[in-house]
């Protein structure tokens, strides 16, 4: 050490970057520094990545296997269990993936990391969770896109161009959805525990009471109206006519009890839905990160 | 550089547990360009008054201004302007220490290049050339507590608060805190930090306050704090062990003695006997005295009064004391609890 060493000469007079720092800049420097510390988590922990491509692909081939001998034309158009499957495996691995986004965020909390950020001048506190959705949207379509190729190498059929598009909007609609569900919880519960715990007793139900394994008409009168009131169906139905080829905006996609639904009616709301979570979350995050 | 103006705080008072009074009507000023100390018995209110300040906790009552900026109104102004290492170092295991370094300039807007060069020049004051590069999960306490310093000192902030810097640090890495924050006060940086070592306060601080069940009991250069109180401080042993009717006997004998002001038998350490007097020239008087009166001496100390003096002046027990007190009643879950959001 040395008396003339640059870093104690001078405390700095005012703010870092001076007042002419424009507000999209700095939004943006903090959202992608906070991003890319979850990928280098995710690059040196990869076992949540490796687990969460694993799981779903047991799922397929091993419960696809389970009725790979169903009498034909049992499933409405004709389609074959491992391609029914299919659908219902990518939109769950988005689902759980997504759930899982408040744990990072807990865990900042718990070993208060989080505030660390909360005493840096950050422009938005937005930027916290906008790093976390970003984040798990990337982590949820890695994941769901190996499974889409996973289920093309069984021969359960692959959707094309405009349906992998669609695919693509419904999973963002949901995992935007799901993450601002998880992230709320993050910042409500008192720890990691219990968010576990909520994940844990969410996920399977959630899986079971919808059409995700076997279509309505399989369904005993009340379970198919829960089916047809889960959100994971809205985006289950859309998926599964894109991959069974007959896809378009208007086609009817759930016959549900209440009535029928097409695929733009599904999207539309999921939308709400992810909409309406963020609304709902956002006095929570403000109360927290304030 | 630092207005608090009558702070209060209190934590919980939910359905099963009455509240917690952290804080009671404290105020504290802190020039700018001073290295100020902040000391207390841990659950004093100091961690309390820091994150207040720091912008992480709002009081229930009173004001909080840093450099002109009022805190509860522009809190990302005071953000700015200030660097703050917390207690707990709270750092990300998986990243290295550059990473984190990387990461707190973006949090704080730094230009690219002139975030990397603060990082160069900082890991070269600190030392942490050798590991910078290591993940942070496999730091010692005190490469832990130097890096979160470099951190908080990235944006070359105006006011420097630590809480407990050094507390549970081996010599070295505490004397290299040490000169750092010395070095800082020298170049302009106000630094504020709180600790319950008093040779840390004493060595370090130009100006301290003493705090104690959330207020501040004392407060001025350790010179004026320790000059307030006066006279030298004397322990006289007659004999190794004492008992009881023989201290009492000296007690009573060396009480009317000039210059002497106060004579208090000291149970605790074997009925040794401390006194306080005037001048350094009474030490002499005492020892005619005893002499007369055919006691021995076994042994005798001369002090002049120190800041825990000063403390045990202020609230009546010694620092240590007040240490043993809270230890059992504090709780780390709770406290864990308070400092998450």
């Amino acid at each position: 050490m040395t008396t003339a060493n640059p870093a104690l000469t001078e405390p700095n007079p005012g703010s870092a970057n001076g007042p002419g720092a424009s507000a999209l800049a700095e939004i943006s420097q903090e959202t992608l520094a906070l991003t890319r510390r979850l990928f280098v988590q995710l690059a040196r922990r990869p076992s949540t990545l490796v687990a969460g491509v694993l799981q779903p692909l047991i799922w397929l081939v091993l419960f696809g296997a389970l009725f790979a001998k169903a009498p034909e034309g049992l499933l409405p158009g004709g389609m074959s269990y491992g391609r029914f499957l299919g659908a219902g495996v990518i939109v769950f691995t988005a689902f759980s993936g997504a759930l899982n986004a408040g744990l990072p965020v807990m865990f900042d909390r718990e070993f208060g990391f989080l505030n660390r950020l909360l005493v840096a001048p950050l422009r938005s506190r937005s930027s916290i969770v906008l790093a976390s959705v970003l984040y798990i949207t990337a982590l949820s379509l890695v994941q769901s896109l190996a499974i889409m190729v996973t289920a093309a190498l069984l021969g359960y059929g692959w959707p094309g161009a405009a349906g992998l598009l669609l695919v693509l909007v419904t999973l963002l609609l949901l995992v935007f959805a799901v993450t601002a569900l998880s992230l709320g919880l993050a910042f409500a519960l008192p720890g990691h525990i219990e968010l576990i715990a909520v994940i844990f007793v969410a996920n399977l139900p959630l899986l079971f009471a919808s059409t995700a394994l076997a279509p309505l008409s399989f369904m005993p009168t009340w379970l198919g109206w829960l089916a047809a009131l889960n959100p994971l169906t809205f985006a289950i139905e859309p998926i599964r006519a894109a991959y069974n080829g007959d896809f378009s905006l208007s086609a009817v996609v759930l016959q549900a009890p209440y009535g029928d639904l097409t695929t733009t009616a599904c999207l539309g709301l999921l939308a709400a839905l992810a909409s309406g979570l963020f609304l709902a979350i956002r006095p929570l995050l403000d109360r927290k990160l304030s | 550089m630092i207005e608090l103006q009558h702070l209060s705080k209190r934590y919980g008072g939910g359905r099963a547990t009455a509240p917690v009074v952290a804080l009671h009507d404290l105020c504290l000023t802190v020039p700018e360009g001073c290295l100020f100390g902040l000391l207390g018995p841990n659950g004093a209110g100091k961690t309390t008054t820091l994150r207040i300040l720091c912008t992480l906790l709002a009081p229930d009552a009173g004001s909080v201004r840093v450099g002109g900026i009022d805190g509860l109104t522009d809190p990302r102004a005071v953000r700015n302007l200030l660097g703050y290492v917390a207690q707990e170092v709270a750092i990300d295991k998986i990243l290295t220490g550059r990473e984190l370094l990387t990461l707190q300039g973006d949090l704080y807007h730094l230009p690219r290049p002139r975030r990397d060069a603060r990082i160069e020049e900082l890991i070269a004051l600190l030392g942490m050339d050798a590991w910078v590069d290591r993940r942070c999960g496999s730091y010692s306490g005190g490469m832990r507590r130097r890096l979160d310093l470099a951190a908080g000192l990235l944006h070359s902030p105006r006011l420097l608060v630590l809480d407990e810097p050094t507390v549970g640090l081996d010599i070295e890495s505490r004397s290299a805190i040490w000169q750092v924050l010395r070095r800082l006060r020298d170049a302009g940086t106000t630094v504020l930090l709180s600790s319950h070592y008093l040779e840390e306060v004493e060595a370090l601080a130009d100006r301290l306050a003493i705090i104690d069940n959330g207020r501040v009991i004392a407060e001025g250069t350790p010179t004026e704090l320790k000059a307030a109180l006066g006279g030298d401080r004397v322990t006289l042993r007659v004999r190794e062990f004492s008992d009881q009717e023989e201290a009492l006997r000296v007690q009573a004998l060396l009480q009317g003695c000039t210059g002497v002001r106060q004579v208090v038998v000291n149970q605790a350490q074997g009925f040794s006997l401390n006194l306080v007097i005037e001048h350094e020239g009474v030490v002499e008087a005492l020892r005619r005295q005893l002499a007369e009166a055919d006691l021995p001496v076994f042994a005798l100390a001369q002090s002049r009064p120190s800041l825990d003096d000063v403390y045990l002046q202020a609230t009546g027990r010694t620092l240590m004391d007040a240490e043993l007190a809270v230890a059992g009643s504090r709780d780390a879950k709770a406290e864990r609890k308070q400092s998450m959001r």
